[in-house]
C-alpha cells in the first residue's frame, strides 16, 4: 500500500470549502460549535476525533441534510459540487449489484443509453465486475462497502465524503476500500473520510481536520499533526489516551 | 361431525364435477376482489408512501383515520356505496347499482385504508434505512415514492394479499351493493349466505371450502412468486 | 415499478369491461323477499319466464320492507311482496302501478316438537301467541321475532296485536328480535328450540330443521297473499317499463299462474295462483 504523498495546500490554490462560525443544533443541542476550517481542491483530508465528537453531523451538514443555524460556507464556485455521501452501514437496495448502480446513475440524470458503459466502468474501478449479477444485500460486508462507494461514485461528484466506511470491516476487506480510496483521490475527487482510526488517518491523509465535543481543535497537514499536535485534546488523542 | 364430512363430500364433488354455475360464482368472487384490489392497491401504495414520508398539518389526523378505517364494517361500505349508487343518489345515473362494478367499488372502499395504512408502516420502515440514502441521492419528496415501492415490493404482495383477503371474504358490502343476483352478481361469499338461508348447512359449508381452496390458491401462488426474488431482499448477515 | 403501474393502469378498463358484461343484455331488476328466493320459486319459474321473452330476471332478495323502500328510490323495476297494507301504501303515494295480488301461501307457527307451550294442533294463531308468552315469561320457552321489518315481521305484529299483546316491551327475554332473513330466522330458532313465524314455502324448501316442526295453521289470519307491482316510470324514468310489465303480465297470464303453481317442494305445492287486480279487499275477509 503507497503511502499518499503529502501535499500541501499552496498559496495558488483555491480552497473547495471555507467554513466560518459553522454551528449546528440538533433540537435544543448544539452538536457543532463555531467551526471555521477550509476543504483543499484536491486530496484526502481526515476528520478526525472520538465518538460524539460531531463528526457525522458535519458530513450530513456539508452533504445539505442538515442546515446551519449559524455561520456560513463559502463553496469555492458559489454553489456546492455535485456531493456525495457513504453512511457507515453501506446501502444496500433490494436489488442486483448492476440495477443498484443503474439506479444510481438515473439518479444522476445519466440517460438510459450511456449507462451500460458507465457501470463497466464502475464496477471495474470497484473491482465488483464478477459480482454485478449478485443480489446487493447477498453481498459481504466489504463488497457492500464498495458498491456503496461504486454507487456515490455514479453520481459523478466533485467532493466525496464518507462516514466510517470501514469501521466494521476485517483487515483484507479494509485493505480493498482502502486502495480504493487511493485509486479515487489520484482521480483528483478531493475526499474527506470521517474515521478514529488513528492508524488508517496515518495511512491515507494529506490533512487533518481533528473534532472534540462540537469544536474543530486543529487542522493541519499529516506530518504535523502526526508529529506535532498543538492541540492536548489531539495529543492525548494520538497517545491512545482516554478523552474526558 | 355428521354435517362436517358431508360438507367435505361435498365440497370435492363440486369442485370435481365442473358446476358451471359453481365455476362461475368463483371467477367472479375472483375478477371483482383482484379488480378492488387492484384499484385499491393503486391508490393507496402511492397514498401510503406518501404519508410516510411527508410532513403536513392533518398528517396525525389522516393516520390514524386510516388504521381506523382498517376495521371498517363490509355493511356500513356497503351502505355508502349502495346510498351512492343509488337512483335517488348522486351517482344514481350511471346506472351502476347491482352490478359487479358496484361490488369492486364498494371493496375498493373496504380495502383501500388496508391497503394504505399496511404500505405506510412499511413506508416508515423504508425511511428508516434508505431516508439518508435517497435524499443524498437527490431522491426527495415525491421522487422518493417510487423507489421506495420498488424497494418495498416483496413486502407489498403481502400488503395486497391482505387487502384482498379482507375483499374476497366480505359478504355486507357485495350483497347490499350486488344484491346477489344469480349469474350476475352472486360471489362465494353471498351464495354462503343464500344456502345458509336455505337451511342448506352442508352446502353452504362446502361452499365456504371452496373459498377456502381458492385464497390458500391464490396466498401459495402469491408465495411463490415472491420466493423467486426473494434473494433480493434477503437481509444482510 | 412506474411500468408496472401503467402496466396496471392499462389493463384496468380490460377487468372493468370484463366485470361489467351487461351491455345490450335485456334484463328487469326484481326487488323481492327472501322467502320467495329461499323456497326455490324463483329458480323454478324465472327460466321459464326467460325462454319466453328473451328478458333476464335479476332478483335482489331483501325483506318486503326493505324491497319497497328500494324501490322506491328507483333502484328495481319490479316489486314483488307480501304485505298487502304497504303495497297499498306504495301505490298510494305514487311510487307502483299496475298492482296485482297474484298467488298465496300461509304462514305457519313451527317450534320444538315437545312442545312446552302446549300450541300444537291449536287453529286459532291469537291463543297460540298467548299461550307462548306466557309459557315464555316462566322461562320455559323462546319466541323468535324476524325482527326486520319484513312481511312476514309486519303479520306477525298483526297476530300479536290481535293476541292483545306486546312483546316488544319484554324483547330481548323469552321474546328475542333476530334481525335477519327467514332462513336465518329458522336456523337460529332451531339451534334454540325456538318458536318462531314462518311463510309455508320457505318451511317446507328448508333443510336444516332439527327438532322443529308446524304446530299451528289454518287460522284465515295466516293468510299470506302475494302482489306485483311495476315501479312507476313517471317517478323513475330509467325504469325499463316494458319488459316490468312484460314480467308482471306473464305472472297474472295462464302460463305465469301455472307455473306457479306446479311448483313443488317434497311433493306439496308452494304457492297458490290467486289472481285480483285493481281493488282488493283487505287480507283478512279472505280464508
Amino acid at each position: 500500500m503507497p503511502v499518499p504523498e503529502l501535499r500541501l495546500l499552496t498559496g495558488g490554490e483555491t480552497p473547495l470549502l471555507v467554513a466560518e462560525g459553522l454551528t449546528v443544533r440538533i433540537g435544543d443541542h448544539p452538536v457543532l460549535e463555531g467551526l471555521d476550517f477550509t476543504l483543499p481542491p484536491s486530496g484526502l483530508t481526515v476528520l478526525l476525533g472520538p465518538n460524539g465528537a460531531g463528526k457525522s453531523v458535519l458530513l450530513r451538514t456539508l452533504q445539505g441534510l442538515l442546515a446551519p443555524v449559524a455561520g456560513r460556507l463559502c463553496w469555492r464556485d458559489g454553489d456546492p459540487p455535485r456531493r456525495a455521501l457513504v453512511f457507515q452501514r453501506p446501502v444496500a437496495l433490494r436489488r442486483r449489484v448492476r440495477a443498484q448502480l443503474a439506479f444510481a446513475l438515473s439518479c444522476a440524470g445519466i440517460p438510459r443509453r450511456a449507462r451500460p458503459a458507465r457501470i463497466a466502468e464502475l464496477l471495474e474501478l470497484c473491482d465488483l465486475a464478477p459480482l454485478a449479477r449478485r443480489p446487493a444485500r447477498r453481498l459481504s460486508g466489504g463488497e457492500q462497502q464498495r458498491l456503496a462507494i461504486a454507487t456515490a461514485l455514479a453520481l459523478d461528484p466533485g467532493f466525496l465524503m464518507l462516514d466510517e466506511p470501514t469501521a466494521s470491516l476485517d483487515p483484507a476487506a479494509t485493505l480493498a476500500v482502502e486502495r480504493l480510496l487511493a485509486r479515487i483521490r489520484r482521480r483528483g475527487i478531493p475526499l474527506l473520510l470521517v474515521t478514529h482510526d488513528v492508524h488508517q488517518a496515518r495511512r491515507l491523509a494529506d490533512r487533518v481536520l481533528f473534532l472534540h465535543r462540537g469544536r474543530l481543535r486543529e487542522e493541519a497537514p499529516a506530518t504535523r499533526f502526526f508529529t506535532a499536535p498543538a492541540s492536548p485534546q489531539a495529543r492525548a488523542y494520538l497517545e491512545g489516551r482516554l478523552l474526558p | 361431525m355428521d354435517e362436517l364430512a358431508r360438507a367435505f363430500g361435498l365440497a370435492l364433488g363440486l369442485l370435481v364435477s365442473g358446476d358451471r354455475e359453481l365455476y362461475g360464482i368463483v371467477a367472479l368472487s375472483l375478477e371483482v376482489s383482484l379488480a378492488a384490489t387492484l384499484i385499491a392497491c393503486l391508490l393507496g401504495m402511492p397514498a401510503g408512501m406518501a404519508l410516510a414520508l411527508f410532513r403536513f398539518p392533518g398528517r396525525r389526523m389522516l393516520v390514524v383515520a386510516t388504521s381506523a378505517l382498517m376495521g371498517l364494517p363490509p355493511v356500513v361500505v356497503g351502505l355508502f356505496v349502495y346510498l351512492l349508487l343509488s337512483r335517488a343518489g348522486p351517482l344514481g345515473a350511471l346506472g351502476l347499482l347491482y352490478t359487479p362494478a358496484a361490488m369492486v367499488i364498494a371493496q375498493t372502499v373496504l380495502v383501500t385504508p388496508i391497503v394504505t395504512a399496511l404500505t405506510r408502516e412499511l413506508g416508515e420502515s423504508l425511511l428508516a434505512e434508505y431516508g439518508d440514502f435517497l435524499a443524498a441521492m437527490g431522491r426527495r419528496g415525491l421522487r422518493a415514492i417510487p423507489t421506495l415501492l420498488h424497494e418495498g415490493r416483496h413486502a407489498l404482495v403481502t400488503v395486497a394479499l391482505a387487502g384482498f383477503g379482507r375483499a374476497i371474504a366480505e359478504v355486507g358490502a357485495v350483497m347490499m351493493v350486488g344484491g346477489n343476483i344469480r349469474h350476475v352478481t352472486r360471489v362465494m361469499t353471498t351464495a354462503i349466505a343464500l344456502e345458509t338461508g336455505k337451511g342448506e348447512i352442508a352446502l353452504a359449508l362446502a361452499l365456504g371450502l371452496v373459498l377456502l381452496t381458492v385464497a390458500l390458491a391464490v396466498n401459495a401462488l402469491a408465495h411463490l412468486t415472491r420466493l423467486r426474488e426473494a434473494e433480493l431482499a434477503h437481509a444482510r448477515a | 415499478m412506474i411500468r408496472w403501474m401503467y402496466a396496471f393502469l392499462a389493463i384496468l378498463p380490460l377487468l372493468l369491461g370484463a366485470v361489467r358484461a351487461d351491455a345490450g343484455e335485456r334484463f328487469i331488476v326484481l326487488q323481492s323477499t327472501t322467502s320467495t328466493q329461499n323456497s326455490g320459486l324463483f329458480d323454478y319459474i324465472l327460466p321459464k319466464f326467460e325462454q319466453a321473452t328473451g328478458i333476464q330476471v335479476r332478483v335482489v332478495a331483501v325483506g318486503t320492507g326493505q324491497a319497497l323502500r328500494n324501490a322506491a328510490r328507483g333502484d328495481g323495476d319490479v316489486v314483488l311482496v307480501h304485505s298487502p297494507a304497504d303495497e297499498a301504501r306504495f301505490v298510494a303515494e305514487g311510487h307502483g302501478i299496475l298492482h296485482c295480488r297474484v298467488f298465496y301461501n300461509d304462514f305457519v307457527i313451527v317450534g320444538p316438537n315437545l312442545d312446552p307451550a302446549g300450541v300444537g294442533g291449536l287453529r286459532d294463531a291469537a291463543e297460540a301467541l298467548r299461550r307462548i308468552a306466557a309459557a315464555g315469561r316462566e322461562g320455559r320457552v323462546v319466541f323468535l321475532s324476524r325482527g326486520d321489518e319484513s312481511g312476514t315481521h309486519k303479520k306477525e305484529r298483526a297476530l300479536w296485536r290481535a293476541a292483545g299483546l306486546d312483546p316488544t316491551a319484554e324483547s330481548g327475554s323469552w321474546y328475542r328480535e333476530a334481525g335477519a332473513g327467514m332462513g336465518a330466522t329458522l336456523n337460529m330458532a332451531a339451534g334454540l328450540g325456538a318458536y318462531t313465524l314462518t311463510d309455508r314455502g320457505t318451511w317446507l324448501s328448508f333443510a336444516n330443521r332439527r327438532d322443529l316442526e308446524v304446530l299451528v295453521e289454518g287460522d284465515p289470519r295466516l293468510f299470506n297473499p302475494y302482489g306485483v307491482m311495476v315501479v312507476n316510470p313517471k317517478r323513475h324514468p330509467h325504469v325499463r317499463f316494458a319488459e316490468a310489465k312484460a314480467f308482471r303480465d306473464w305472472l297474472i297470464s295462464e302460463a305465469g299462474q301455472r307455473a306457479v303453481a306446479s311448483y313443488r317442494v317434497h311433493g306439496v305445492q308452494l304457492f297458490h295462483p290467486d289472481v285480483r287486480c285493481g281493488d282488493m279487499p283487505t287480507p283478512e275477509a279472505r280464508p
